[in-house]
């Protein structure tokens, strides 16, 4: 089980708390964690990726493991604590500055 | 309930105002979509109870609900907005072809005649029809693909598709307004769209009067004389009486003939109502006074409306979909401001109250008069 936290606005558009849990068959990515959260919650489609391109919304960051993972390859298997659910894979809207 | 409804959208949220008859007194409800940029919220015309509203963030995206129960709940529907064919490109601010981009919903327009058809005008410009209520939407693409929109550009504020003017009785027969391209008419239910914009002048074009190009804020229509139409334009305010065929000018005593926003009154169709702007450059009403002007004959001769609204220090602006009419026998009408206040008038704009005066600064005002 994966252990997701995601952003205020996604929790009440989803309707879920903080942190939601999902399950990934096969091998851990932020790919697959996110496919499997928007299957299991449809409305955050294009929410967190463009719907065509599956890129990252410009203004989301992912992080885990206090690592900043926005960046990394989607494909590529999370750290071992994430895929275990012993860490939370995070969302979070970046900061909006001023 | 009889009454009123005023749904108002803001840059942190909806607002549902609701008031009797009298419109006197009001109830605030909380923030809807709290946090969300709220662009346009509108009511069906044939089903009180079902609202439409058009929310989104940079954060999140676009998002599109719909509620079933006169704004009590709401529920997310269909936010995917695909262009139907190649997209091409546009010009850019630099005048680089620019390829078409889906940024935000800038207006819902439920349908006159059928209670699951809805309209929806987008930036980049287009416009996109749902006949389920909202649950999809499919784009009406000969609007976007029209042989001009090369050469159409955005303004400062963006290129999106803010009005649609849906004939009464014929549902084929819309127009809509594009920034910074102009009036559109298709009278084949969007198969095909012809410009409308002969007689306007825009000295800020190369062209003056240019085919396309013309920065049209905001256009009205009367239901009972569907081929006169009203335009506030950046600079200018227009009439035409032959179905946008042809535009003169109605600007006449105006303090500025810049603004946002123009209304008709809900019973007679020759008032009309515009909030004049000091400029382009100033996006705030002329030395600090803000007045709604009214004609009682189409344009040329106008009078200011001041009772109520704040003739000193003010320096709001007043958005293009930020003003509606009620259809109460003393027609009410309605304006928000960039400072947060929605203002109304229950006699026609003789004399104006404050609703609320602490909301965000309001992006768009509709009202539903309930039976």
């Amino acid at each position: 089980m994966i252990r997701v936290v995601l952003p205020q606005h996604l929790q009440t558009l989803a309707k879920c708390d903080r942190e939601v849990q999902v399950t990934v068959a096969g091998v851990v990515t932020q790919r697959s964690v996110l496919d499997a959260l928007e299957a299991l919650y449809p409305v955050l489609r294009g929410t967190i990726r463009d719907r065509d391109t599956g890129e990252r919304r410009k203004l989301l960051r992912f992080y885990g493991c206090q690592e900043d993972l926005s960046n990394e390859d989607p494909d590529t298997p999370l750290p071992e604590p994430i895929a275990m659910g012993r860490e939370p894979y995070l969302i979070i809207g970046a900061m909006a500055g001023g | 309930m009889s009454g009123v409804r005023v749904l108002v959208g803001t840059r942190k949220g909806g607002f549902i105002l609701t008031s009797d008859q009298k419109r006197q007194k009001w109830e605030v409800s909380e923030p809807q979509f709290a946090g969300w940029e709220v662009w346009h919220m509108k009511a069906s015309p044939l089903n009180p109870d079902r609202l439409f509203a058009a929310p989104s963030t940079g954060w999140f995206g676009q998002q599109v609900h719909r509620s079933d129960d006169g704004g009590k709940t709401w529920e997310p529907i269909g936010n995917e907005f695909k262009y139907a064919s190649e997209t091409g490109t546009h010009l850019w601010y630099d005048g680089t072809p620019h390829p078409w981009e889906f940024a935000r919903v800038w207006h819902l327009e439920p349908s006159l005649t059928e209670p699951d058809t809805v309209y929806a005008g987008i930036e980049d410009a287009a416009i996109y029809k749902s006949t389920d209520a909202g649950q999809s939407w499919a784009e009406m693409a000969a609007l976007r693909t029209h042989p001009t929109s090369t050469k159409w550009m955005p303004g400062a504020g963006g290129m999106g598709v803010h009005t649609i003017v849906q004939h009464p009785e014929d549902p084929k027969r819309i127009f809509v307004a594009i920034s910074s391209a102009g009036v559109f008419k298709t009278e084949d239910g969007g198969e095909s769209w012809q410009p409308m914009n002969k007689g306007l002048k825009s000295p800020q074009l190369p062209e003056p009067e240019a085919e396309v190009g013309h920065c049209v804020h905001r256009i009205a229509m009367h239901p009972s004389r569907p081929d006169t139409l009203f335009m506030q334009k950046h600079w200018d305010v227009m009439r035409s009486d032959d179905a946008g065929a042809t535009w003169t000018e109605v600007s006449g005593n105006l303090p500025s003939d810049f603004g946002f926003p123009i209304d008709v009154h809900a019973h007679e169709p020759e008032t009309i109502y515009v909030v004049p702007i000091l400029s382009d450059s100033y996006h705030y009403p002329p030395d600090g006074k803000l007045r709604v002007y009214r004609s009682r004959t189409g344009g040329n001769d106008w009078e200011p409306l001041t009772k109520g609204l704040p003739q000193k220090d003010c320096y709001v602006n007043i958005l293009r979909d930020a003003m509606a009419v009620d259809r109460l026998d003393s027609c009410g009408i309605y304006f928000g401001t960039t400072g947060g206040q929605v203002y109304a008038s229950a006699d026609s704009g003789d004399s104006w109250s404050p609703i609320v005066h602490d909301l965000p600064a309001v992006l768009s005002v509709e009202v539903q008069t309930l039976a």
